[in-house]
């Protein structure tokens, strides 16, 4: 149920960048967006209205409804899901080819197909920030991201975040001021850090108090974060602005 | 018997520094791998099933669908049919398959049939709970009745300290490879030499069969001792498919169900006092849940820390709850008999309108400790700036935002659990230390390479340090601030043991005896002549093809005889916070906490635990709560949304003083996990007291009961 409400959503904020919708035959619940593969028009009326029927909740009509359903049973166009589809991600840089069922996030497909594990999982619905991972240039939660919905798109984890070895600013920053305890937040304040950096090169305190405020600590190592991040701020000098 | 004694303060070249985490940036980078991290080949997925109702009767299960969904490979029934479940989130059955996605479409597959019984979820009220409360002590000492006749001031109060979770970000869980006679089991644990004897326990094979490793984990707090019923589950999913590995961690929602909880406590309290601010007597009935098995408390150990009070009537009542059942939560008890009695305390100095810094440092003598506790209290008080922002409770500002101060106190015992360190050099020259430990996230690897460098000479890079494997000599598991105690003393035992024999090797290449060598500077050389000596790897290299390997070993019971590692923690937190008597929001602007803890092995990692102790005791004053819901028996927040964690910009400023003057240096190594967490709550709670004039009997102190204890007071 939650994931459903999460695709929902996911679905209702982004409906021009679906390229097709595909609808699970067996008449399940999860609602998938995919690029169809064999349609090169990619873009599926049936498949949208019956998306725009189930995601909406409350507002469903029935006419809508009526029309996807009878426009499912005359046949036509390829359905993907519910079993696994081939997927192309590219991940710090490199294209990574998997297979994944539509209703797969990001966050598990990085780390139960990919062996991405840095980014973590702990909520599992968008509220702790241990999974950020940096897509296009943004952070957003993997959790919170279907990985069909990734594809085509620059994903960056943390992972990739060193350079011939040598550890990104953000990294040694957070060694030099103690900035982690356990440790299983870190590699999503990491990468928080290292966005928020990028688009506020020159931060104040407050500042990063308001810009780390998606991410959640148990151990209690926002002492240390606030000095790391002020750190590599100097460190990177502004330079990835 | 060799001289195991810490070298003096000014002689120490790597204990007592500030060394940076050696896993920090495995960690910061990504490389560490955590026991949900890792993807043997061949994994599969598990995922438990469990009861959405708070108490009921399987009448009867199905997995008939489940087991014909491609992809599943076990289903296991764990409570059946005609099986009694006592809260939500029992567990009912377990599921492996090739992926989450089938595991969890296989547990809806799964049919269940319920006989509904009545539940009884919600303590806070005693009269409501009926037979669910159980005495559980009444003690008297001195006169109370006559006290109380005697007592100038009077006062009387409620409070409360509600049940919350761990919420370890690494939810509890393991991956389990059952195949043949062999079980690889990579649980995230606070007990890795113990663990494998449990599971093969559970799982009925020899120990030995049982490989426990573990590097890496994610939060334990006190919840994660245990091999638990989802550990031998995930073996006997492993066995049953065939021999393939298993993931199985719990989700989020079970993780805050199931997986612990500090118990809750309310209580009424009633305290007296002479005119001039001496506490005479103290007067408790409390009542506590831990969940089905009840709620006991070491009242007796109330007032806490000011236990000498002469007259003493103690009530305690354990109440047993439909929830999952709790667990040793970072300074089990002491977190809530720190708020019940700090909050009192400082309502009765109120009453006798005495600042309460001035009531505490009155009765400092009621504490086991004076002299350190009024130390402590004049040193937080300093650094708070007490006496410059101190103010009488109620005038805390004219506007809407009100300021004040409060204070809370904490004691702990700390001492060693029994640990072996196995410490080994090799005639290359480099050198290991094995010890079946575990770093929770506080520093312990580190600390093992810095008392192993100190006695070699070395840097700390010089010694790799091997922990987590039940392969390596045991050590007890991480409870109790008892670690850096137990890992400290065998390493230095292990590695002096282990440099003795070096120098027998070497002493004669140098013309001298063992007993005239010492090792320093990265050298092997003749005690006060430099000169005369031999680099570390030219020394080891007298050894040929031998290495040394030597053991030390840590004995809890007899460790206080040899003055390595003591026991006895002490501690003052002083909070200063802001509340918006329009909104009822508190803002924490300055936490102080002052700690002794014996020798300080690393500086830099133990104030990040006092940070982080007093962040969760943040959580803990102003977010954090499990809600329960009567009506439908579960819990309302089992998520990150709604149960509530201090975020970076939630804590104010907080400043650490770790009390590390040579008298208490020399009392040996003491553990600082816990005692940091506990005075904060009532800190906290104090201060709000002191800036609005009214108690808010109650932590959470949320914005809706700050506005209801201010409008009580109108009323």
């Amino acid at each position: 149920m939650i994931r459903f409400e999460r695709i929902c959503l996911n679905l209702c904020a982004n409906p021009p960048r679906l390229d097709t919708i595909s609808i699970d035959p067996k008449g399940r619940k999860e609602v998938s967006a995919v690029k169809d593969p064999k349609d090169p028009k990619g873009f599926s009326r049936r498949g949208f209205l019956r998306g725009v029927g189930i995601g909406s909740g409350a507002l469903t009509t029935g006419i809508l409804q009526t029309e996807a359903d009878a426009a499912e049973t005359s046949g036509g166009s390829q359905l993907s899901g519910p079993g696994e589809v081939p997927i192309t991600l590219t991940i710090n840089g490199k294209a990574m080819k998997t297979s994944v069922e539509p209703r797969m996030t990001l966050l598990d497909t990085l780390r139960n197909k990919l062996d991405h594990t840095a980014a973590k999982r702990v909520c599992d619905r968008g509220t702790c920030g241990a999974c950020t991972v940096i897509m296009n240039g943004k952070v957003v939660y993997a959790c919170s991201v279907l990985a069909i919905d990734a594809q085509g798109k620059q994903i960056q984890t943390l992972e990739g975040l060193s350079q011939n070895g040598k550890p990104h600013p953000v990294s040694q920053a957070f060694l030099d001021h103690d900035a982690q305890q356990c440790g299983y937040c870190t590699p999503g304040f990491v990468m928080a850090t290292k966005d928020f950096l990028d688009h506020h090169p020159h931060p104040t305190e407050e500042q990063v108090k308001h810009g780390l405020g998606g991410n959640f600590c148990r151990c209690g190592t926002y002492m240390g974060i606030r000095k790391a991040a002020l750190q590599a701020a100097q460190a990177m000098g502004g330079k990835n602005a | 018997m060799p001289d195991y004694s810490w070298p003096p303060m000014e002689k120490r070249r790597a204990i007592g520094k500030p060394v940076k985490r050696a896993d920090g940036l495995a960690k910061s980078t990504g490389r560490a791998k955590f026991p949900s991290d890792l993807n043997p080949p061949g994994l599969l997925f598990g995922y438990l099933l469990t009861s959405p109702h708070a108490h009921a009767r399987v009448t009867s299960i199905d997995t008939s669908e489940a087991e014909k969904l491609p992809g599943v490979t076990a289903i296991r029934v764990i409570n059946g049919a005609g099986k009694e479940l006592q809260w939500a989130g029992q567990e009912i059955a377990s599921i492996a398959a090739t992926s989450e996605p089938v595991a969890l479409d296989a547990a809806r597959k799964i049919k269940i049939e319920y006989d509904i019984l009545p539940h009884m979820v919600d303590e806070q009220d005693l009269s409501q709970v009926g037979s669910r409360a159980k005495p559980a002590g009444e003690v008297t000492t001195g006169d109370p009745e006559k006290a109380f006749q005697e007592a100038d001031v009077v006062c009387e109060g409620s409070y409360g300290i509600p049940v919350i979770t761990h919420c370890c970000l690494e939810s509890h869980g393991q991956v389990v490879e059952w195949k043949g006679d062999t079980v690889n089991y990579w649980p995230s644990t606070q007990n890795v030499s113990a663990l494998g004897a449990e599971l093969a326990r559970a799982i009925k094979v020899p120990v030995t069969q049982v490989h426990t490793d573990m590097q890496y984990m994610g939060g334990g707090f006190g919840s994660k001792f245990p091999s638990d019923l989802w550990g031998s589950e995930c073996a006997e999913l492993s066995k049953a498919s065939g021999g393939r590995p298993v993931k199985l961690f719990l989700d989020r929602a079970q993780e805050l169900k199931i997986a612990g909880n500090r118990p809750s406590v309310y209580g009424d309290i009633k305290l007296g006092a002479k005119k001039d601010g001496t506490f005479t007597v103290w007067q408790s009935k409390t009542w506590a849940t831990g969940g089905m098995g009840g709620g006991n408390l070491n009242a007796d150990q109330m007032p806490y820390v000011f236990r000498g009070v002469p007259n003493r009537k103690i009530n305690h009542t354990a109440v047993s709850i439909n929830t999952g059942s709790a667990r040793a939560w970072r300074a089990p008890n002491n977190q809530q008999l720190s708020y019940i009695t700090c909050s009192a305390l400082e309502d009765l100095a109120a009453k006798l309108d005495m600042d309460a810094l001035d009531f505490f440092l009155k009765n400092v003598d009621l504490t086991s400790r004076p002299e350190v506790y009024k130390y402590q209290l004049e040193k937080a008080a300093e650094l708070m700036g007490w006496k410059k922002l101190a103010h009488k409770r109620g005038e805390g500002g004219s506007g809407h935002m009100r300021r004040g101060l409060g204070i809370g106190v904490n004691m702990w015992g700390g001492l060693g659990h029994d640990s072996t360190c196995r410490a080994i050099i090799n005639p290359d020259g480099t050198v290991a230390v094995e010890l079946g430990s575990q770093d929770l996230g506080v520093g312990t690897r580190t600390c093992i390479g810095q008392v192993a460098a100190e006695t070699f000479g070395l840097p700390v890079s010089a010694v790799t340090v091997n922990i987590g494997r039940d392969s390596y000599p045991p050590s007890g598991a991480s409870g109790g601030s008892t670690t850096i105690g137990g890992v400290s003393a065998s390493t230095r035992k292990a590695t002096v043991n282990a440099l003795a024999k070096l120098f027998e090797v070497v002493a004669p290449a140098l013309g001298t005896t063992p007993e005239n060598l010492e090792a320093a500077d990265g050298r092997i050389q003749v005690k006060g002549n430099g000169s005369k000596g031999l680099a570390w790897k030219a020394a080891c290299a007298k050894l040929g093809v031998n290495k040394i390997q030597e053991e030390g070993k840590n004995v809890g019971r007899t460790a206080p005889r040899e003055g390595l590692i003591s026991q006895g923690a002490a501690g003052v937190q002083m909070a200063d916070v802001s509340v918006d008597i329009e909104t009822g929001r508190v803002k924490l602007n300055k936490l102080v906490a002052v700690q002794d803890c014996g020798l300080v092995v690393n500086p830099r990692l133990a104030e990040s635990q006092v940070f982080g102790a007093c962040i969760m005791s943040t959580c803990a004053a102003l977010m954090e709560e499990r809600v329960m819901d009567q009506q439908i028996g579960r819990v309302l927040n089992a998520d990150m949304e709604f149960y509530k964690l201090s975020g970076i910009a939630d804590i104010g400023d907080i400043v650490v003083h770790l009390d590390i003057r040579p008298e208490m240096d020399k009392r040996g190594v003491i553990g600082l996990g816990e005692p940091p967490a506990i005075g904060g709550i009532a800190a906290i709670g104090n201060a709000v007291a002191n800036a609005i004039g009214v108690r808010v009997p109650q932590v959470p102190v949320t914005p809706d009961k700050v506005l209801g204890a201010l409008a009580g007071r109108k009323a």
